[in-house]
């Protein structure tokens, strides 16, 4: 998404509605979860907040964003019968809704997933127009557009980590965008989360991964691709 | 380049120095800015005219009830009425309108132009001025260009949201580019097609927004209509070339000033007018989610 609009912006785009935020941007949300978790979750927790947690019917967003778990993009017809999809593939789920959260933007969702024995937590935001914010991913700062190539890396706090990796980057020639660096304490568990211009070659993603202090790549190319 | 779409008078001048249609002007934009090719450009146009134009029979054939019971099949009550007001084809006009934005309402494809909100506006008067005037699916695509170069401008000076524009950015700038784009499809020259740009912002100005419940449902879809019927007429207007007196370019700025100066219960909010009344409140009561845990304050 680049600054100037164009006319596809004005004529444009083709979605499902009642409205950008409400529904193509929850969409978008849902399909970047299920990248983190790298597969279709068999039952998912939903909280929505502040003024998701009121309209999140009257709007659809409860549809849009089990559609996005299901994978559909943001201007599949089925989106309207989510529900009865959902109960065809299995998806089991629960939807809950919190008011007042300070801290959080406005139109806020948490996404608990559960894949066999893999579960993941994501935290995202629905910006407008479509466009959204991973804030969090696993409890860890993340903040990604998903609208670029991201990579997600889990790895020991170890010095000279991010260099290293901005390296193994540099040699694939891709340009980094926006990096966040978090961790849980020092020495312990940090997590980089690196939006690329480019993707990845599979080769490059086999290396990180079998690198000692490494423990988990998650990698995530466009999510509207 | 990038200057071309900061206001009208430039997009004129350019047109008249290169002697070139006004939609050309768009098409060179799009190729520069966004490094399309004009057949990407041609096909995007087609796809989102076929959408509009799907939307408009989804609207008159399926059922639209929306979830909040608000929205209840209201396109196709009008395009059956055997009453007719004015002519058949301003029935057909209002109906499609309102057809489109009821798919919205009901989660069905549309296309947002500019917003979701307004998406009934352009295909209820491209489709009905194809139909009455027999025209090519070039030429409505020739006007939806020079809507989208309508859309660019007001986007720069003034806004095409709701929640900061006020109603008068998304039905109004829709009503606007419709209006344009009838005028260039109907032969109109460069000043009579800016000028239905100015007509049509002057009969829109100071729309607040004020979606009951939230939804964007009423007062939503009938200003679809209502925007869709000053589209015509200021179209009507200005091709008998009645001047709008102020210049379209003052018109937007007018419009980007009233939008500032709205108050924010007035933009999206809820908080204010058709939302904020006795029947609003009951309704937004019903229909939204109750059952919510609300925590606690923080400092
Ligand atoms: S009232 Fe508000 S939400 Fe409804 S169409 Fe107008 S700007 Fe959009």
């Amino acid at each position: 998404m680049s600054g100037k609009s164009g006319i596809f912006d004005m004529i444009g785009p083709v979605m499902i509605g009642p409205s950008s935020s409400h529904t193509a941007g929850v969409v978008r949300l849902g399909r970047a979860a299920i990248r983190v978790l790298g597969s279709l979750p068999d039952e998912a927790v939903i909280t929505f907040y502040n003024s998701f947690a009121r309209t999140y019917e009257g709007h659809g967003s409860d549809r849009a964003i089990l559609a996005g778990l299901m994978d559909f993009k943001t201007d599949d017809k089925r989106i309207k019968e989510s529900f009865e999809h959902a109960k065809e593939k299995g998806l089991k789920y629960t939807f809950k809704s919190v008011g007042n959260a300070s801290t959080l933007h406005p139109n806020t969702i948490r996404l608990q997933l559960k894949k066999g024995d893999r579960s993941i937590e994501v935290l995202g935001e629905s910006l407008g127009g479509g466009v959204i914010n991973v804030a969090e991913v696993n409890g860890f700062t993340a903040n990604f557009s998903a609208s670029s190539h991201t990579l997600i890396i889990t790895a020991k706090d170890v010095k000279g980590a991010i260099a290293y990796v901005s390296e193994i980057l540099s040699h694939d020639d891709c340009n980094i965008a926006t990096m966040t660096v978090s961790r849980k304490g020092k020495h312990d568990v940090a997590c980089h989360v690196i939006e690329m211009d480019s993707g990845l070659r599979p080769l490059t993603l086999e290396y990180m991964r079998s690198i000692g202090w490494i423990f988990e790549i998650i990698y995530i190319p466009d999510i509207d691709l | 380049m990038a200057f071309l779409f900061n206001d009208f008078r430039g997009w004129k001048t350019y047109c008249l120095e290169k002697n070139i249609p006004l939609y050309r002007a768009v098409i060179e934009f799009e190729v520069e800015q966004r490094n399309r090719t004009e057949a990407e450009i041609w096909a995007g146009l087609l796809n989102a005219y076929t959408v509009m134009r799907e939307a408009v029979q989804t609207g008159l054939e399926e059922d639209m009830s929306s979830r909040s019971g608000m929205i209840n099949n209201g396109a196709k009550k009008v395009y059956k009425n055997p009453t007719t007001v004015l002519s058949p084809e301003f029935q057909k006009l209002i109906s499609r309108a309102l057809a489109a934005k009821e798919v919205n309402s009901c989660m069905g494809r549309v296309v947002a132009a500019p917003t979701a909100g307004a998406s009934g506006i352009l295909p209820g008067t491209m489709y009905t001025l194809q139909e009455i005037h027999q025209l090519e699916d070039q030429q409505i695509l020739e006007g939806l260009l020079v809507g989208a170069g309508i859309a660019l401008i007001i986007e720069q000076k003034a806004s095409l949201a709701g929640a900061v524009g006020g109603c008068q950015a998304e039905t109004g700038s829709a009503a606007a580019m419709a209006a344009g784009a009838i005028v260039y499809c109907l032969g109109g020259d460069i000043d009579q097609v800016f000028n239905a740009v100015a007509i049509t912002i002057q009969c829109m100005l100071g729309l607040v927004c004020d979606p009951v419940a939230g939804l964007v449902e009423v007062p939503c879809v009938v200003r679809n209509a209502s925007a869709a019927a000053i589209a015509n007429s200021s179209a009507q207007i200005a091709l008998s070339n009645v001047s709008a007196v102020i210049p379209v370019d003052e018109c937007v700025e007018a419009m980007g000033e009233i939008g500032q100066s709205m108050e924010s219960r007035y933009k999206e909010t809820a908080l204010g007018g058709l939302a904020a009344t006795p029947t609003g409140q009951a309704i937004s009561k019903k229909v939204l989610i109750q059952d919510i845990e609300i925590l606690p304050d923080h400092d």
